[in-house]
């Protein structure tokens, strides 16, 4: 029995649900347990799927009986199954945490009725792109999930979020035209779209097409992934987005964009000759990313742009072609998920308890609620890189490759990581100072009612309706990321033997393109027909 | 074998019309843009499937090079479907901003603005004379008031302590510069 025969689930599954949550729209509670259930029978599913190919290795399933090259092909091997875990255990903590706020506001804040079944789609169309074979199925589910998203970014249809929505779905689109027409070009130049079957046709064509189509791919997903020329549009969009739908944007969207390029890098266009422009871009992106993160008051717009900074450092793991280098960035793929998406949630129970994300009015947290100071610090801490967090780890292993490289390029990088990593610390500091250390008087814009005599976080009274300033099912779900962040670090050993064990099998190519076209698939050498030129 | 120079012809002006529609302001012709742009992919998946002219692909028999390849086609048809969801998802947004901005532009994002006019200076990092916080105060203060600056400023009494006139009558105002300019005050 081939296991991947059930990886189509974890996309059938969801869509599944969000059918039933459809129908259920007049039932929030049922809503409610019915996405819950079904996101956690998924995440069972990914989890066995990984133990599986753990063990056993890639497998693929044709959809319907099409054989590949011609069918629909789904592929698990360790790396999209390693993304299929982490990205089902983060939103169902996120699903968790948003169910509690709808619950905690009485259901009148957001139509939280139509939340469920997209945020479900969202699920599904993330799932569909980690397992996609073939380039178009990755097109449809980077679509399925975009266009949940454009959903999700403007619940409640109020002024800042349709502005920010505007902005969104324009960059979104732009770049699935130039998905599609990169897509298009691969289909004139080879006549195939699965990507086990591009493997050994892209090598066949002459320099140029290649260059052109890999530019093309790299452009389309760069937007995607928010690298840095290409990053603008994501600090301006997320923030205003509800907290749940914004950490679930941070932790997951981007990182499909990276999982995207890491494909096209290594099983499409392996070899090293793009690989000096993306340690440059990686550069850029790292450190322009965290110079704005320094400059912001909000701690969600500050959050928005550590996320592009830390972008940077998974393409300058990718960049350097080197099984030290990739593994490292797989891992930190998985640690950025986890501590972004944990981050966020933190900061809408600020915004909950506090009446604002704004370090200029929010003070003297720590005394109010010494659980979300400790909420807030650790997943901060892990995310500047602090021992022996696993953003430690994970950025040691990417310095560490980048000095094994050895390149003047790779030592600039190097530098370019301490540094940002340093400056996420500072960035990061700063909001601790201010927003749970210092007292309530000494804000520049101080919250009249920060400046009242702390009272224990109880029932409040917002609106004369009452509210939960703090509900249990946040807190307890944004506890439990933590802690999985936290796992993350004490299981970083078996991870970090998981992620380069997955970076080999991506740079040798062998087992992906055979579990395919099946065994006696050939498998090319890595192509260069001409030598890559300007390597230093 | 020849390429059909107009289908080329029709999907570079397209492409053409299309990004210069995009780089408008007004939503509408931003949404036109986007419109043009996925019809000329539509076109250039469409002239990869063979020339114009080719048979159907129905019989098993035919040889290779004498139908056309139904597979973009089906791409098409998936992209078209796509394309129409978004259209209408795009006409839906710019129909509430003109019903909440009754105006049909991409407007500013008012925090950044704010990040950017905010000056280099920051109170708390690079005041010159830093406010004595510790509990142990190093210099003995010699004024009995202990906040510094604020001395020359309109104050008002605002809960328990005293802050500027200034802050107090933004507070006031509906576009506060306080709170972002939403209706719901930015604070959710």
């Amino acid at each position: 029995m081939n296991i991947a025969s059930f990886a189509p689930l974890a996309v059938v599954l969801p869509i599944l649900g969000a059918a039933l949550a459809f129908l259920l729209i007049r039932h929030t509670r049922a809503q409610r347990t019915v996405s819950i259930a079904v996101l956690s029978l998924t995440l069972l599913l990914e989890c066995w799927l990984l133990a599986s190919v753990w063990e056993g290795g890639t497998a693929a399933v044709s959809i319907g009986g099409w054989l590949p090259p011609f069918g629909i092909v789904m592929v698990v091997d360790q790396f999209s199954s390693l993304m299929l875990v982490v990205s089902s255990v983060v939103s169902l903590a996120v699903l968790i945490y948003a169910s509690g706020q709808g619950m905690a506001d009485g259901d009148s804040d957001a139509p939280v009725s139509i939340f469920h079944p997209t945020y479900l789609i969202l699920v599904a169309g993330v799932s569909n792109a980690f397992l996609a074979g073939d380039l178009f199925n990755l097109y449809v589910g980077f679509e399925i999930l975009l266009t949940a998203s454009y959903v999700l970014m403007t619940l409640g249809g109020t002024g800042p979020r349709i502005r920010a929505g505007v902005t969104y779905v324009v960059v979104s689109v732009v770049s699935s035209v130039l998905f599609l027409l990169a897509i298009a070009m691969i289909y004139g130049a080879t006549g195939t779209i699965n990507m086990a079957d591009l493997a050994i046709k892209l090598a066949g064509l002459d320099e140029g097409t290649r260059n052109l189509l890999h530019v093309l791919l790299l452009v389309a997903f760069g937007i995607k992934a928010a690298v840095f020329p290409l990053s603008f549009w994501l600090p301006d969009s997320y923030p205003t987005a509800p907290a749940p739908v914004t950490a679930v944007f941070a932790g997951l969207l981007t990182k499909v964009g990276v999982y995207a390029i890491v494909r096209t890098e290594t099983l499409l266009f392996p070899g090293d000759s793009f690989n000096t422009p993306l340690m440059v871009a990686a550069l850029l992106t790292m450190v322009v990313g965290i110079l704005g993160a320094l400059a912001q008051s909000d701690i969600k717009r500050l959050l928005s742009f550590t996320l592009v900074s830390h972008i940077g450092y998974m393409v300058f793991g990718l960049a350097m072609s080197s099984v030290a280098g990739l593994g490292a960035a797989v891992f930190y793929v998985a640690h950025h998920i986890t501590i972004q998406t944990s981050l966020f949630l933190v900061t809408g129970l600020i915004e909950r308890r506090a009446g604002s994300s704004s370090v200029d009015r929010i003070a003297g947290l720590a005394k109010l609620s010494p659980l979300l100071a400790v909420l807030f610090f650790v997943p901060a801490m892990n995310l500047a890189g602090i021992p022996p967090f696993s953003g430690f780890l994970g950025k040691l292993g990417l310095l560490q490759a980048g000095v094994a490289l050895g390149t003047p390029l790779a030592y600039a990088l190097v530098a370019g990581g301490v540094l940002t990593s340093l400056l996420t610390l500072l960035a990061i500091a700063r909001v601790w100072n201010r927003a749970f250390w210092r007292k309530p008087e000494d804000a520049e814009h101080p919250d009249p009612v920060l400046l009242a005599a702390p009272v224990a976080a109880g029932p409040g009274d917002r609106a004369g309706q009452r509210v939960i300033l703090l509900p249990r099912t946040m807190v307890g779900s944004t506890l439990g990321l933590v802690l999985f962040g936290v796992a993350l670090t004490v299981f970083a050993g078996p991870l970090f033997g998981l992620a380069d064990q997955s970076a080999q099998e991506m740079l040798n190519r062998s087992s992906y393109i055979q579990a395919v076209l099946g065994d006696e698939a050939p498998v090319p050498a890595i192509a260069q027909p001409v030598p890559a030129e300007g390597k230093k | 074998m020849s390429v059909n120079l107009t289908l080329l012809t029709v999907m570079g002006a397209l492409y053409a019309c299309g990004i210069y529609l995009l780089l408008e302001r007004s939503l509408t012709r931003v949404l036109l843009g986007l419109m043009l742009l996925t019809n000329a992919t539509n076109l250039l998946i469409l002239t990869t499937g063979g020339y114009a002219g080719l048979a159907p692909f129905f019989n098993k028999d035919t040889a290779a090079g004498d139908y056309n390849d139904p597979l973009p086609q089906a791409l098409i048809l998936t992209s078209i479907v796509i394309s129409f969801a978004v259209t209408a998802f795009m006409l839906g947004m710019i129909y509430r901003t003109w019903v909440l901005a009754r105006q049909d532009e991409i407007q500013d994002d008012a925090e950044d603005r704010r990040v950017a006019e905010t000056p280099s200076f920051d109170a708390e990092d690079d005041a010159e004379i830093p406010v004595e916080t510790s509990e142990f105060p190093l210099v003995a203060r010699s004024g009995p008031d202990d906040e510094a600056g604020t001395d020359d400023e309109d104050t008002v009494q605002a809960g328990a302590r005293r802050i500027p006139a200034a802050d107090a009558a933004a507070e006031e105002q509906p576009g506060s510069r306080n709170t972002s300019p939403d209706q719901e005050g930015g604070s959710k």
